[in-house]
């Protein structure tokens, strides 16, 4: 019991470091990026491809593939996500679903279809073992590393000037661009930043997740549920809704296997139909 | 003034010469390529579908990721009712269209309220829903293995369902036309006129007293009856439904067909469908394993280069 809702938890959590940039993406510039997932699977690639075949060691490889994956993201709205905003809902759909097949497409391509692991170091392969919870190191490291990483954002988006930028941006990005905001340049860090985070836990989910060229359609409806049920802007809301989403799958594949994802599925018809605009909107 | 609203609706409404262009050759289309037939079947189930979809998206305004749902929904229902021994095909399609516009009807009010963000993830999930379903009720639908081998009597007693699609392919076009002329005639009259009002400013709709949400529950319901129609020709006329019916990339795959001819006007699915499948038999000649990148690559280069720009082409060719 405990363990499932521990487990649960760290998938939540890295649900939320997966779908965050997501956040951010709809709730700046009300675009809707349907190719968020392939970032996450550009990290875990390149997670792979660094730990082993050049022997990067595990916990090395995350900076190196959050830096990569932003300069990526950096580079692709410079040069096509930018043109795209002022666009339709329509187009924008249209046209990050095409992203998302052509990256399938070519990691299927260059790598093939088979799933991919990342060999985890021996000390992160330990279990806890107590009478009444069983604890992975892997998933403690996921807590952990995604808990502080949560508190980190909270505090640059609140703290920071940047953060208040950010948030000035995200209200009325006409009013902030008035105050002298660079509200352009604010969303292409704040892009990178989340394509980055998007890396990061691709390469940490690549274990949990399972890693194929499959992974940024299969998990697109997670990080869509993580960011329209946890409503909008902010850390809170997406944050509680991964936790939600994560700890109800798993505890749904654990005790009612033969349901399947319906259940998810269900409910988010429900939250959404219920309470359009997010569970946790203002 | 009526008599001139009366006449501006009849001549939008009015048969243009190429229309009736289009139609003999997709006649001809039939009889002069005998060894295409399962080609030319596929093609007017995919426009049928796509012209659906034009119905919700293209005049209803609602952007749908999941129309497949419905698709898949009367592909599955019609296999079951095969499986069941109710073989005869046009009862089995008169109810996946009836059962369907009943899902859609249902599903309408789903989609009714909220964003284009919430709309998408709503059709979506509807679609999900019914894909696990689809995958779980292995005793129903075969699960992952589908419903191989499907049995159906003669159409009207003494044409059969051959292998080389000949009678499917016939069947397929000549439902397409009926179902064809049934959306013009809704897309044409002042009701039709009502529900592009509705979705192009549903304030001021509401004001001159057209109940919006009306209009958009019986499009939604009418074009879910039509996928759901599309769906069960698929399944009767290829014998076999399997999970794919309702796959995503199916939902992405339509759209893509009614972007590329033209959503908003009927000959747009129609017209994308044809230009789609052919692309698809071509380029997954040369590579079929990467069919979908070249998919990618084509709707990147629609919105970067402009939909509306290249979807006045064919349309500036054919009117003029």
């Amino acid at each position: 019991m405990l363990t499932v809702l521990f487990d649960g938890v760290a998938y939540g959590m890295l649900l939320f470091v997966l779908a965050c940039g997501l956040a951010v993406t709809l709730g700046v510039m009300n675009f809707i990026n349907l190719a968020h997932g392939a970032f996450a699977m550009a990290g875990g690639y390149l997670a792979v491809a660094l730990v082993n075949r050049a022997g990067v060691p595990f916990l090395a490889c995350l900076p190196i593939v959050f830096i990569a994956v932003a300069v990526v993201g950096l580079a692709m709205e410079r040069l096509v996500y930018r043109h795209v905003y002022a666009r339709s809902h329509l187009d924008q759909v249209l046209f990050s679903i095409g992203l998302v097949f052509m990256a399938s497409a070519m990691v299927d391509y260059t790598q093939g279809s088979a799933q991919q692991f990342v060999g985890l170091p021996a000390f992160l392969r330990v279990r806890f073992v107590t009478s009444f919870v069983s604890i992975g190191a892997y998933r403690l490291l996921i807590v952990g590393f995604c808990g502080a990483l949560v508190l980190l954002l909270h505090y640059i988006l609140t703290r920071t000037g940047f953060g208040a930028r950010l948030r000035a941006a995200v209200d009325d990005p006409r009013v902030a661009s008035g105050l002298g905001i660079n509200v352009g340049a604010v969303f292409a860090i704040t892009f990178a930043v989340g394509s980055g985070l998007a890396g990061i836990g691709g390469a940490m989910g690549a274990e949990i997740l399972g890693l194929d060229p499959t992974f940024p359609l299969k998990y697109m409806v997670y990080f869509l549920i993580v960011v329209t049920v946890g409503g909008g802007a902010g850390i809170a809301g997406p944050f509680f809704a991964a936790l939600l989403l994560g700890v109800a799958d798993v505890a749904g594949k654990y005790y009612l296997p033969e349901v399947g994802n319906f259940v998810i599925y269900t409910l988010m018809i429900v939250a959404l139909v219920l309470r359009p605009r997010g569970l946790f909107a203002r | 003034m009526i008599d001139r609203a009366h006449a501006a609706l009849a001549k939008a409404t009015r048969w243009h010469p190429w229309e009736f262009v289009f139609w003999a050759a997709v006649a001809a289309g039939w009889f002069l390529l005998p060894e295409r037939r399962l080609l030319v079947n596929e093609i007017a189930i995919a426009g049928l579908f796509a012209m659906s979809l034009d119905l919700v998206l293209g005049y209803g305004g609602i952007v749908s990721l999941g129309h497949a749902a419905f698709f898949g929904f009367g592909a599955y229902l019609t296999g079951v009712l095969a499986k069941y021994g109710f073989t005869n095909p046009i009862l089995d399609l008169i109810s996946a269209a009836i059962a369907s516009a009943a899902l859609g009807w249902l599903s309408s009010f789903l989609v009714l309220r909220g964003s284009d963000l919430s709309r998408i993830m709503v059709t979506l999930s509807v679609s999900l829903v019914l894909f696990e379903i689809a995958n779980r009720a292995t005793w129903l639908t075969g699960g992952a293995d589908g419903m191989q081998g499907l049995m159906f009597d003669p159409l009207f007693g003494s044409y059969e369902f051959d292998l080389f699609g000949s009678v499917g392919s016939a069947y397929s076009i000549i439902v397409l036309f009926l179902l064809f002329l049934a959306a013009r005639r809704y897309i044409g009259s002042p009701f039709g006129w009502s529900v592009r009002a509705a979705a192009a400013n549903p304030l001021r709709t509401a004001a001159i007293g057209i109940p919006v949400n009306a209009r958009l529950i019986a499009t939604y319901s009418f074009a879910a009856s039509i996928a759901g129609v599309a769906g069960s020709l698929l399944a009767e006329t290829t014998q076999f439904v399997s999970l794919d019916v309702l796959a995503f990339h199916r939902s992405a795959d339509v759209m893509l067909m009614l972007v590329v001819g033209g959503a908003g006007w009927l000959y747009g699915g129609l017209i994308g469908a044809l230009g789609f499948k052919l692309l698809q038999d071509w380029l997954s000649g040369i590579t079929p394993q990467y069919w979908q990148f070249w998919v990618g690559a084509f709707l990147v280069g629609l919105v970067l280069v402009g939909r509306e720009r290249i979807a006045s082409w064919p349309r500036r060719l054919l009117r003029r």
